[in-house]
């Protein structure tokens, strides 16, 4: 009831000078707009660039590396235990690329909880021969279901179907730049050779394109059965066993683990790709910067024009505590009027904040780099627009608190003497 | 003793600033009800200072004030505020309409502030304060399209809607014609017969405090003829 009557006062007041109100409201409303469209499509932007590496690379990698052995026979001999050993010219073993045992590792991977997904990978070192040109390259064998479902596969291959690497036997998908240079359409045969001098005649079914130019030019996909054929290896052959999890923050420490328990080397998608998530944060922080500073320039305009209401109103404010309105009540009136503009101002800000990044949603954006993307990237993330709320009602409170303090503080008998 | 509405005892104030001038000098009254009292004296002799202390928005005084038996004093800035809600009405030189609101809600605004009736109640009762003072016709209009004396009379009105043990007035005749003045006089006479309405009117017309039925005449702070 009294809450009743003092909004039914505040309202009046609001809209006795409703072109005030309606500056003040814009002013809110305009920095509430760009605070949404500008985390939205920054958010977006970092969105992209982050899936970029994120969608295409392992959060852990388990792999072989060729190395010389740490430990050499004589490090293990008895005899020669509590010696300094010095071995001169130290090569790799023969040893290969292979990770044992990868059949039962992948199985029991797939039943860790915190593990999202597995792929099973194959690299394979290959000339593309070209007339009497060979032209280097590598060779991924991939498991085309589990590529795709984990690293989002469909999405690079710009022409053919990604399935049929599956489906049709020995077949390739050949990246875009080396499809330029050896001028190969879908539907052609191409013929690679091993580093062991192996041969093997392969149908291109698709092209492929990552978005870097030098990937493109050297990389194509086969399936796990084509690659292991090429290379002459049973099909246990696996090199590479990419693996995604639930919580990428996890990537370090499980990494750690993983290589401990399978004896392999093991990369996780931080170590990798470190500058990435700087750069994002940096780009965050500063999008967060720009919309509280424009907010809080809203905030000075409501400021400015609750006072300037307030020494217009003065008369009103020492009647209405005359005939018994408290200061409390006065300020709970004032601060009202705060509220309904950062209220209304806020939501209509949110709603052309919502309209803007639809519209920058849009814009055209086509680049060679990204070929799923035609538009401006937007992240529509609930999030921004409950900060963007939850700030326009503060600093409306604040804009309006200090105001309505001084109206609460007015003495009636000065003004009412006064006249 | 139960009939005394309003008492000062020994009341003084002092104006610090730039020197220290006593202004008021240990006045000492009472007002019982249903009396229509007038205060007068020159200007400067202290009389619109002590109609604001007693009506409890000046509270830096010394002294008693009692309203309706109650103590003053010690009293917060919020319990003061209700007090002058529901105890006392005003009427100053000035009417300090809003202007945002149509006459009836200007007269209903403390009604509803005290929230004592629901809102259509204290509607109906605006409308016969309005018709007491003969204005209901323009209930529903914005109090700026009223003339000088009509507006004083939506003052009286907005004093009387919670029915106050007592009405206080600063020259609520200063600034109307002869007419005026006589319309708003009459009402006060009315209310003072009619509803055995107290009164307190601080003026410094002659002519009309004789007519009143006791006058307080001020001096410098003190009272010399009560």
């Amino acid at each position: 009831m009294k809450l009743k009557l003092l909004a039914s006062i505040s309202k009046s007041l609001l809209l006795a000078r409703w072109k005030q109100t309606l500056v003040a409201a814009i002013g809110v409303t305009f920095s509430i707009t760009m605070f949404i469209t500008l985390l939205s499509f920054m958010s977006g932007l970092n969105d992209l660039l982050d899936g970029l590496i994120v969608n295409r690379t392992p959060h852990v990698r388990l792999y072989n590396e060729i190395q010389p052995s740490k430990k050499q026979p004589i490090d293990l001999h008895l005899q020669y235990q509590d010696h300094y050993n010095f071995v001169s010219s130290v090569k790799p073993k023969n040893e290969l690329l292979q990770i044992q045992n990868s059949g039962a590792i992948m199985q029991m991977l797939k039943t860790d909880p915190r593990v999202l997904g597995v792929a099973p990978k194959i690299t394979a070192q290959v000339f593309y021969n070209v007339g009497a040109i060979d032209l280097t390259g590598v060779i991924n064998g991939i498991d085309v279901e589990s590529e795709n479902r984990l690293f989002l596969f469909k999405d690079y291959v710009t022409a053919g179907n990604y399935i049929d690497l599956k489906n049709t036997p020995n077949s390739i998908i050949l990246g875009k730049g080396a499809a330029e240079k050896m001028l190969a359409n879908i539907g052609d045969v191409i013929q690679v050779t091993t580093t062991k001098g192996e041969r093997l005649q392969l149908k291109v079914v698709g092209f492929f394109q990552s978005g870097l130019q030098d990937i493109d030019k050297v990389q194509s996909y086969a399936s796990m059965a084509t690659t292991q054929k090429l290379l002459g290896e049973s099909n246990a052959y696996v090199t590479d066993i990419q693996i995604k999890l639930k919580d990428i923050l996890t990537a370090p420490q499980v990494a750690k683990e993983f290589g401990k328990l399978f004896d392999v080397e093991a990369i996780d998608i931080q170590t990798a790709n470190s500058q990435f998530e700087t750069g994002s944060s940096v780009r965050s922080l500063i999008s967060y910067a720009v919309g509280i500073t424009l907010l809080i320039v809203a905030g000075f305009g409501i400021y400015n024009i609750l006072n300037m209401m307030i020494y217009e109103k003065m008369d009103s404010i020492a009647i209405l505590k005359a005939t018994g309105f408290s200061g409390k009540d006065v300020q709970k009136i004032f601060i009202g009027i705060a509220i309904t503009i950062g209220l209304f101002g806020g939501m209509l800000g949110l709603l052309f904040g919502f309209g803007l990044s639809q519209l920058i949603d849009q814009i055209p954006f086509n680049t060679a780099a990204l070929p799923t993307v035609k538009t401006y990237p937007i992240n529509y993330n609930p999030k921004f627009y409950m900060i963007g709320t939850i700030f326009s009602i503060v600093t409306t409170y604040f804009a309006g608190y200090f105001p309505s303090r001084k109206a609460s503080k007015i003495d009636p008998v000065v003004i009412i003497r006064g006249k | 003793m139960s009939n005394i509405i309003l008492s000062a005892k020994n009341i003084s104030k002092s104006f610090h600033d730039p020197v220290t001038v006593q202004i008021l000098k240990e006045v000492t009254f009472t007002i019982n009800k249903g009396e229509f009292v007038s205060i007068i004296g020159k200007s400067g002799c202290g009389k619109s200072t002590l109609l604001y202390i007693l009506s409890t928005m000046d509270t830096d005084y010394e002294g008693e004030l009692q309203i309706n038996g109650m103590m003053m004093a010690n009293k917060k800035e919020a319990e003061l505020a209700v007090v002058r809600n529901e105890k006392i009405g005003f009427v100053f030189q000035f009417h300090y309409l809003l202007n945002e609101f149509s006459v009836l809600k200007n007269v209903m605004l403390p009604g509803l502030k005290l929230g004592k009736f629901s809102s259509q109640e204290i509607e109906h009762r605006a409308y016969e304060k309005l018709k007491i003072l003969g204005i209901e016709k323009e209930a529903l209009k914005p109090p700026n399209q009223l003339s000088g004396g009509q507006k004083q009379r939506v003052a009286i009105a907005r004093a009387l809607i919670n029915d106050p043990v007592i009405i206080m007035g600063d020259e609520p005749t200063g600034n109307l014609d002869k007419k005026n003045s006589e319309i708003v006089f009459d009402i006060f006479q009315e209310l003072s017969k009619e509803f055995n309405q107290s009164l307190l009117i601080v003026t410094h017309d002659n002519e009309f405090a004789e007519r009143t039925n006791r006058i307080i005449e001020m001096e410098d702070g003190r009272i010399i003829r009560m």
